[in-house]
């Protein structure tokens, strides 16, 4: 008989213990769309209680400060378990700016991310620290997409939205390339301005943002839509809240609860129907959603994406070869830390003519 | 994008502000020349700016490029990526080169991802080393010829990627400010001018920034060109401290730089950061004093031509990359080096 009461328990155990928890029906997000500059913004200029959309574009990164162990397997893969995954840190700063916009005018912060549906986690963090709604683009078709496929994708889903202000972290330190925030506001047709410093202003359909430059600032102003790279310098991130992170942690998206069943009905080949998991999983993300705790999730038919310009296929740069950082010395050679050590090794540098 | 056009020319975006080139587009065009004949092509520059800009032509002829694309229009007077990305993505359907490089300057870095976006082709940021190399992709038997190697450090400098385009060209890269020698101006090298038409292709576009004030200040101190370099990282201990760094330096002619702990602890300015977010350096000694070596700064400090490592800690990773190394306390070791440095400078000006 625990056959049929076995999932919803036993996967509510596995997900935390949402599901006999008495959570109220607490909608997170608000309807994107309602704004108050209608899309196109005529007549916004001057407008006062504008409320601004924003939508921060975030992503889970291996920590490449903190590595344990071998960064490349033998086979010349990532090795991700030697790299424990964390909120890329210049997302974090994106995202207060955009709760800072949002405590300043009003209206609401949409956090996006693309990955595994592990990306998740960076999620619920958003939630815990304020973030109204969170939308997980996952799909197998989108794996090995470089830059170029994905900012297609995620212009897709932004599309959607049609947000005031996408916000984006200046880069991710696992590649460290800047390039997703300036073609996702080309292929929004948006204009970008990259390495903000300092939002001065928003006021109607005009911001003000000190940007850096390297040597020096720049103080720029533009029409909304845009789109906004973030510097790590622009602001102090807030900490999670409390109540927020006690009620956010045990949101789920609809795949991180396919997994967990299937985890649960490994093995259990007696009793396993593909409908039963199906069923199941049907009921326990009804329940989230009812709760408020059901993460979106997008695939890229959900955001009618051409499958030519995703994944591997829509990725112009492939990899030619890997390799491990190996150091390389040389010829070494120590001297004592000695009057007569210091003289030695002056004579050495002066004979190479690397001084004097 | 643009189909693979062999005989296409390898392109050098020249930056340039304020009617000044920047260094980097010099020190590109040095690896270009090596690039452009391996595949026996031209050199080409392409410059843009207010009317007037192609007066810095000559000098991007004389380090090396065979032809230099000038458009020249008020649009163009200040940078914004939609009417620069709009121009440089223009000429590439026009010209069809095989390769497009930039420097990896925040200018750089803001209009090439652009221009990638629009021409739909592929961009490999902050390369380290480019390459002319056969790629053959798994599990296909078409070996494709002569490809650039964009070769750059990822995951917080832990492994070096090689990345290719050998489909949708050109074949783009930004690199890293400082990786690649400027070459020598050659005085008397022609080339060609040629005077884009860009009014038509900018008609409609309507640069959507408007910029309001604009403060450059050149960095206080230039690490780049410094033959040598003193750096002091988190063991020096204190800025009174990193006066012994600064003594160092002074006697040497050297200029000081720090690690990425010696800057967020304040011992010195972040103008003087050395490693991965600051400046890549290759200097001809670089003596590294009470830095443990992490790999974001050894990224920023290994392609000196001699590392002289002193540390407390004989297994700082540091010490993996030195060609020299004392392990003691810089605090008594620095102020022996000075001396010997004194009298050793002393003796060979008479010898």
């Amino acid at each position: 008989m625990w056959r049929r009461q076995m999932p919803a328990n036993r996967l509510d155990l596995r997900l935390g213990g949402f599901y006999d928890s008495p959570s109220v029906a607490v909608r997170y997000g608000r309807a994107v769309v309602v704004s108050g500059i209608a899309p196109g913004y005529p007549g916004a200029t001057g407008a006062v209680n504008v409320e601004y959309n924003c939508v921060v574009c975030v992503k889970q990164v291996p920590d490449t400060k903190r590595i344990m162990g071998e960064a490349m397997k033998e086979d010349g893969t990532v090795n991700r378990a030697a790299l424990p995954a964390i909120f890329n840190p210049e997302d974090l700063n994106a995202l207060e700016e955009a709760l800072a916009i949002r405590d300043a005018h009003g209206g609401t912060v949409t956090v996006m991310t693309m990955g595994l549906p592990a990306a998740c986690e960076v999620l619920r963090v958003a939630m815990f620290r304020g973030a109204d709604r969170g939308i997980l683009i996952t799909d197998r078709r989108a794996a090995a997409s470089d830059t170029l496929a994905t900012s297609y994708i995620l212009s897709q889903a932004i599309k959607k939205l049609k947000p005031d202000i996408v916000l984006c972290g200046r880069q991710a330190i696992d590649g460290d390339t800047a390039q997703v925030g300036p073609q996702l506001a080309e292929k929004l047709g948006m204009p970008v301005i990259t390495y903000l410093e300092r939002l001065l202003s928003l006021e109607g359909d005009r911001i003000t943002v000190q940007r850096n430059v390297g040597g020096g600032f720049e103080v720029v102003r533009c029409k909304l839509p845009v789109l906004v790279t973030v510097m790590e310098t622009a602001n102090m991130p807030r900490p999670p809240a409390a109540r927020k992170t006690m009620k956010f942690k045990k949101a789920r998206s609809r795949a991180e609860v396919e997994a967990a069943a299937e985890q649960l009905l490994m093995g259990d080949y007696e009793n396993y129907t593909a409908e039963l998991q199906a069923g199941e999983v049907e009921k326990y993300c009804e329940k989230l959603r009812v709760a408020g705790l059901l993460i979106e999730q997008w695939s890229l038919d959900d955001i009618e994406a051409d499958l030519n310009w995703c994944g591997r296929e829509g990725s112009p740069t492939k990899v030619h070869r890997i390799q491990s950082v190996v150091l390389k010395g040389g010829q070494y050679k120590e001297y004592p830390p000695s009057e007569q050590g210091a003289a030695e090794l002056v004579a050495e540098l002066i004979k190479d003519h690397a001084i004097g | 994008m643009i189909d693979v056009n062999r005989q296409g020319e390898v392109w050098v975006f020249a930056e340039a502000e304020d009617g000044r080139l920047s260094d980097v587009p010099l020190e590109l065009l040095g690896k270009g020349r090596q690039l452009a004949e391996v595949l026996h092509v031209p050199l080409a520059a392409i410059l843009l700016g207010a009317p007037g800009v192609g007066a810095l032509a000559d000098r991007l002829v004389a380090c090396g490029t065979d032809k230099v694309y000038v458009a020249a229009h008020e649009k163009l007077a200040h940078y914004q990526a939609v009417s620069y990305a709009r121009v440089i993505c223009h000429l590439i359907h026009q010209q069809a080169p095989q390769i497009v490089l930039y420097g990896a300057t925040p200018m750089g870095r803001d209009l090439a991802p652009t221009v990638a976006s629009a021409a739909r082709c592929g961009l490999t940021a902050d390369c380290t080393d480019l390459q002319i190399g056969d790629h053959k992709p798994p599990g296909s038997e078409n070996v494709h010829k002569n490809l650039m190697f964009q070769i750059r450090p990822a995951f917080g400098g832990n492994i070096i990627a090689t990345i290719v385009n050998y489909d949708r060209w050109p074949q783009m890269a930004t690199v890293r400010e400082g990786v690649m020698v400027m070459p020598q101006d050659q005085q008397g090298r022609t080339g060609q001018i040629v005077t884009a038409e860009v009014r038509e292709v900018l008609k409609d576009v309507d640069p959507p920034l408007e910029i309001l004030e604009s403060i450059r200040r050149d960095k206080k101190v230039n690490l780049k060109a410094a033959r040598a370099i003193v750096a002091g990282g988190a063991g020096v201990g204190s800025r009174e401290n990193f006066q012994l760094i600064w003594d160092l330096a002074n006697c040497l002619g050297a200029a000081v730089g720090g690690s990425r702990a010696a800057v967020d602890l304040g011992f010195v300015d972040h103008d003087h950061q050395v490693g991965q977010t600051g400046t890549t350096v290759r200097p001809a000694l670089y003596v590294a004093c009470g830095i443990s070596g992490a790999v974001q700064h050894r990224a920023g400090m290994q392609e000196a031509s001699r590392i002289l490592a002193i540390n407390t800690d004989r297994d700082a990773p540091v010490f993996q990359v030195a060609h020299m190394g004392i392990v003691g306390d810089m605090n008594v070791v620095i102020p022996k080096l000075i001396k010997a440095i004194r009298h050793g400078t002393s003796e060979s000006v008479l010898a």
